[in-house]
């Protein structure tokens, strides 16, 4: 609750902030002091919720889980912030409405792990989008940055119209909004609720860019300015993965309901984890890569909604710090070397041997090698699975596309150490962009080391 | 605490020699590896008279039952001490090379010296995991680095392999692990496990994939003659002196015990490859005229023979498994040693240009000599007795298969022979005229490779005591017939 109020008010604040701070290189220390704030004011939920549950007038609900991803989302927007926000003045003259939205869109985060009422799911996920259409055609100038803010727009208000439907026959059929209450049944279920899930399934599974409703994907990522793509595929990807994960477990899975849509669940997940990994492969620009393997990487989050059980939600909260975190530093990477094809980094390691070197520990990540974070996101979303029984030919089919994964972040080390180069930056690397990125690799290993730093909260 | 040391001290030292530059990185792995040696010579002592106080169990990720589990049985004490052995002589052979960033070169041989002995200490599945990928890594940017000019994609290959084998087994491990009744990872829950004789089926070859990859066993061998020839010499002595026994290793000590039944039923089938692997191996060496690919391929035939012998399961192949484990090892360093120096010295590794190089270096010829018998397995040399035990082994099981599995004797004399007629003997032409003898530090390491092949081909009684409970306990598991 505190953090979507504090959220919320500094969204504010910094429009007002824009006003008023002639420096626009200063404004960007208002939104961290912001993201800090908004880190404490959730801790305070904690001790609101203490073990249990927290319900407001049958709309939001606190529990520990909320907080803790709230806790990751504003944790990784302030990592966010710091590698990155000096690059937002270099996207147009409003730096401080940019960082105004993005608070805009963690309101709406915060409201994916805690909604209890599939009306406060619309407005999630309409508070959480409506600013990245703004955010996506941000570089007014650029016609390419346009075109993702168009096809973007009306790709999501598609799917937003799909979403409402798919929620207008689930109260057709049970006669309530609210996901506790709402009585699907146990065995059989009406065609009516049945069509309700799956356009909802459908809806969010775009969201979260699954295929095969991943086509805005690659075009949205690659024309956004960078910088706001760094934010768009990591942390509201995972608050789009926590809304569904919420909504299908809570209000889908009572009984046995869960064999009506658990096989095209896992279907999606197998061709997001083909479609991803394979076209990842043959990408030029490490942009446009970054774009295919976040859906690869949505292939394995889907898992723990496959999978309905407890080591799921460890899985997903898990996966969403692996993942931000990882991606935040290889974009903010990205975005001070001045040639976005895999040939600008080549030579990094001989120029910035630090950058190279975080770098690295990123993409080792996110090809989930033991002894980082990702192995042990991948692994607890893969033994959720194993653990459900019957998706093992999923698993094994995870388990050959992370090999292909290894392919393309490879081919990124490879440009950075061992071949020749001059991987020119566009501008001086600062110390204290070194020392963000060198906790943001620390995290990094020590998650892979004692995942349960994290996990113990939950 | 002597195990975790075993592992902490090339990790440390590993990360600090990262930091140090000129002439310190060497000194100081130098130091390390020696230091590491004496610890493990401490712990083969307190093995003799209380193996139980080698273990250590510290709670590692409570939320999934896994532990930080490290303890040595017989077989893992003789890896241990076989990668406390070669470290020092590896680096005593280059001591006076001069690598390019030295710091980072130094420390990456430590820590997969880090991952190395973590590997063959883990007592707990997910610890065991994670040593395998951490043995890995560095030697994918060793090879990288400091390789051949085809260095990078051959290696990439050799990784995207490995990777993939592994990946298979952490399905089978996070299946195994569901199915154990308190969900724990360590050793003792797999092996008591009961598993049907359905799921010991399937789950065998997510376990054989990853472990046959790393032998290499055909047909996964494909990366194996070209990463050896591609990496620089000190790693290709580790990959092929201890990495190559990490599969070995695997399958005695989770293969087998775990899934008794599954490598029952596919006994044959592992055999069979084992043995097409050896022939198709030796063959190809006997055609190879590059000095580098020549031994790699050699490589590849000895695992082949050690990989039929483990699956073959008896005492006696078991036996002979673990004793050739070892003297592979130290031969094959050897070998590897003695290439480097030619290839150093003449800069060409081409047989057809070499001859002649008894009559200007007599000491560097002598050892490859005695390196070359002992690779034939000789006897009186350390490689007889456990090619010996292997093939009597092999011969309970099946003659046949220990007939066609001999033919490798055979084919390993022709291709030794006469690799050694074309280096050192013959006509000397104006490049090997200039050869120079082996010197200060070169002769030490190999002279003391040469000691370790006499003493163990004399008396091979230390290590055969050292690997039987091993041996007892693997037979011990349900072999249900």
């Amino acid at each position: 609750m505190n953090a979507l109020i504090t959220t919320a008010v500094f969204g504010i604040v910094l429009m007002f902030v824009g006003l008023f701070v002639k420096n626009r290189q200063h404004i960007k220390y208002y939104a961290i002091a912001g993201t800090i704030i908004a880190f404490i004011a959730n801790w305070y939920d904690a001790q609101l919720a203490g073990g249990g549950t927290v319900v407001l007038h049958g709309m939001i609900e606190v529990s520990r889980f909320s907080v803790l991803f709230n806790a990751v989302a504003i944790a990784s927007t302030f990592l966010y912030f710091v590698l990155c926000g000096s690059s937002f003045e270099k996207v147009g003259n409003d730096v401080a409405d940019y960082f105004a939205l993005i608070f805009f869109i963690l309101s709406g985060i915060t409201l994916t792990a805690s909604f209890s009422n599939l009306l406060m799911l619309f407005l999630a996920i309409e508070i959480l989008s409506i600013p990245q259409y703004i955010l996506a055609g941000a570089d007014k100038k650029n016609l390419k940055s346009n075109e993702a803010s168009l096809k973007y727009f009306l790709m999501g208000s598609f799917t937003t119209g799909i979403l409402l439907m798919g929620i207008a026959l689930i109260y057709g059929a049970t006669g309530s909004f609210s996901l506790r209450e709402m009585s699907l049944g146990t065995g059989d279920i009406s065609p009516l609720a049945l069509c309700g899930i799956i356009l909802t399934g459908f809806a969010l599974a775009f969201k979260v860019s699954a295929a095969p409703f991943h086509f805005w994907t690659p075009d949205v990522y690659d024309g956004s300015p960078t910088v706001f793509t760094a934010f768009m595929a990591t942390v509201v990807k995972a608050a789009g993965f926590i809304a569904f994960m919420r909504l299908f477990h809570v209000s889908f899975a009572g009984g046995n309901l869960s064999q009506h849509w658990q096989l095209i669940i896992a279907l999606i997940t197998a061709s997001t984890l083909l479609i991803g990994n394979f076209t990842a492969v043959f990408q030029q620009s490490v942009k446009r890569m970054l774009a295919y393997s976040s859906i690869a990487q949505a292939g394995f989050m889907l898992f723990a909604i496959v999978a309905l059980n407890e080591t799921a939600a460890q899985g997903i909260i898990l996966y969403a710090v692996a993942y931000s975190v990882a991606t935040i530093g290889i974009f903010a990477i990205l975005l001070k070397l001045k040639d976005y094809t895999f040939d600008g980094y080549n030579g990094l390691a001989r120029r910035e041997p630090l950058l190279a070197l975080v770098n690295t520990i990123f993409l080792l990540s996110l090809a989930g090698i033991p002894l980082t974070a990702g192995f042990f996101a991948k692994y607890f979303v893969l033994s959720a699975a194993v653990q459900q029984g019957n998706l093992l030919w999923l698993v094994i089919l995870a388990v050959l596309c992370a090999a292909i994964s290894a392919y393309y972040y490879f081919r990124v080390i490879i440009a950075m150490y061992f071949k020749s180069g001059e991987a020119e930056t566009t501008e001086p690397i600062t110390t204290g962009f070194k020392s963000a990125l060198v906790i943001g690799a620390a995290v990094i290993i020590l998650l892979g080391v004692f995942p349960n730093l994290v996990l113990q909260f939950l | 605490m002597l195990t975790v040391l075993l592992i902490l001290i090339p990790l440390i030292t590993g990360l600090i020699t990262f930091g140090l530059k000129g002439p310190g990185a060497k000194v100081m792995s130098l130091l390390s590896s020696l230091a590491t040696l004496v610890i493990a010579v401490i712990a083969w002592l307190q093995f003799q008279t209380a193996p139980e106080a080698l273990r250590f169990t510290e709670s590692w990720i409570p939320q999934l039952g896994s532990q930080f589990n490290v303890g040595l049985d017989g077989m893992g004490m003789m890896l241990c001490l076989l990668t406390a052995i070669s470290f020092p002589l590896i680096f005593i052979t280059v001591f006076r090379r001069e690598y390019d960033r030295p710091g980072a070169f130094y420390g990456l041989m430590l820590l997969s010296q880090a991952g190395l002995i973590g590997v063959f200490t883990a007592y707990d599945a997910l610890l065991f995991y994670a040593f395998w990928e951490l043995a890995l890594i560095p030697v994918y940017f060793l090879c990288s680095m400091w390789g051949g000019e085809r260095a990078v994609p051959v290696t990439f290959k050799f990784f995207v392999y490995t990777f993939t084998g592994s990946l298979l087994m952490l399905v089978g491990i996070i299946y195994i692990y569901f199915q154990t009744p308190d969900h724990s990872f360590s050793w003792t829950a797999f092996t008591t496990l009961h598993l049907s004789s359905g799921e010991q089926s399937w789950l065998f070859w997510l376990f054989f994939v990853a472990f046959a990859i790393k032998m290499p066993v055909f047909p996964f061998h494909t990366w194996q003659p070209d990463t050896y020839e591609q990496s620089p010499t000190p790693v290709t002595m580790v990959l092929s002196g201890i990495m190559v026994k990490m599969g070995l290793f695997g399958v005695v000590r989770w293969l087998l015990p775990v899934l008794p039944q599954g490598a029952y039923m596919w006994q044959e089938a592992a055999i069979v490859l084992s043995v097409i692997g050896i022939i198709y191996a030796s063959c190809i060496a006997i055609m190879q005229s590059d000095l580098k690919r020549l031994i790699a391929y050699s490589s590849i035939a000895h695992i082949g023979l050690m990989s039929a012998a483990i699956f073959a399961n008896n005492e006696q192949s078991l036996q002979g498994v673990q004793v050739q484990m070892f003297n592979h090892g130290i031969n094959i360093i050897g070998l590897w040693m003695l290439v480097e120096v030619i290839q150093d010295r003449l800069k060409i590794k081409d047989m057809n240009g070499l001859g002649g190089i008894a009559t200007h270096a007599p000491k560097l010829a002598v050892m490859l000599v005695i390196v070359s018998l002992a690779n034939i397995a000789l006897p009186l040399t350390n490689g007889f007795i456990g090619e010996f035990l292997m093939f009597s082994g092999l011969f309970q099981y099946n003659p046949w298969f220990a007939a066609v599995a001999a033919l490798a004797i055979i084919l390993a004399a022709v291709y030794m022979l006469n690799m050694l007629q074309k280096v050192i003997f013959g006509e000397s032409n104006t490049l090997t005229a200039s050869t120079v003898d082996l010197k200060g530090g070169e002769m030490l390491a190999i002279a003391l490779i040469a000691a370790v092949i006499f003493v163990l081909g004399v008396y091979p009684k230390p290590l055969l005591e050292l690997v039987h409970g091993t041996t007892a306990l693997v037979n011990a598991t349900a072999w249900v017939k």
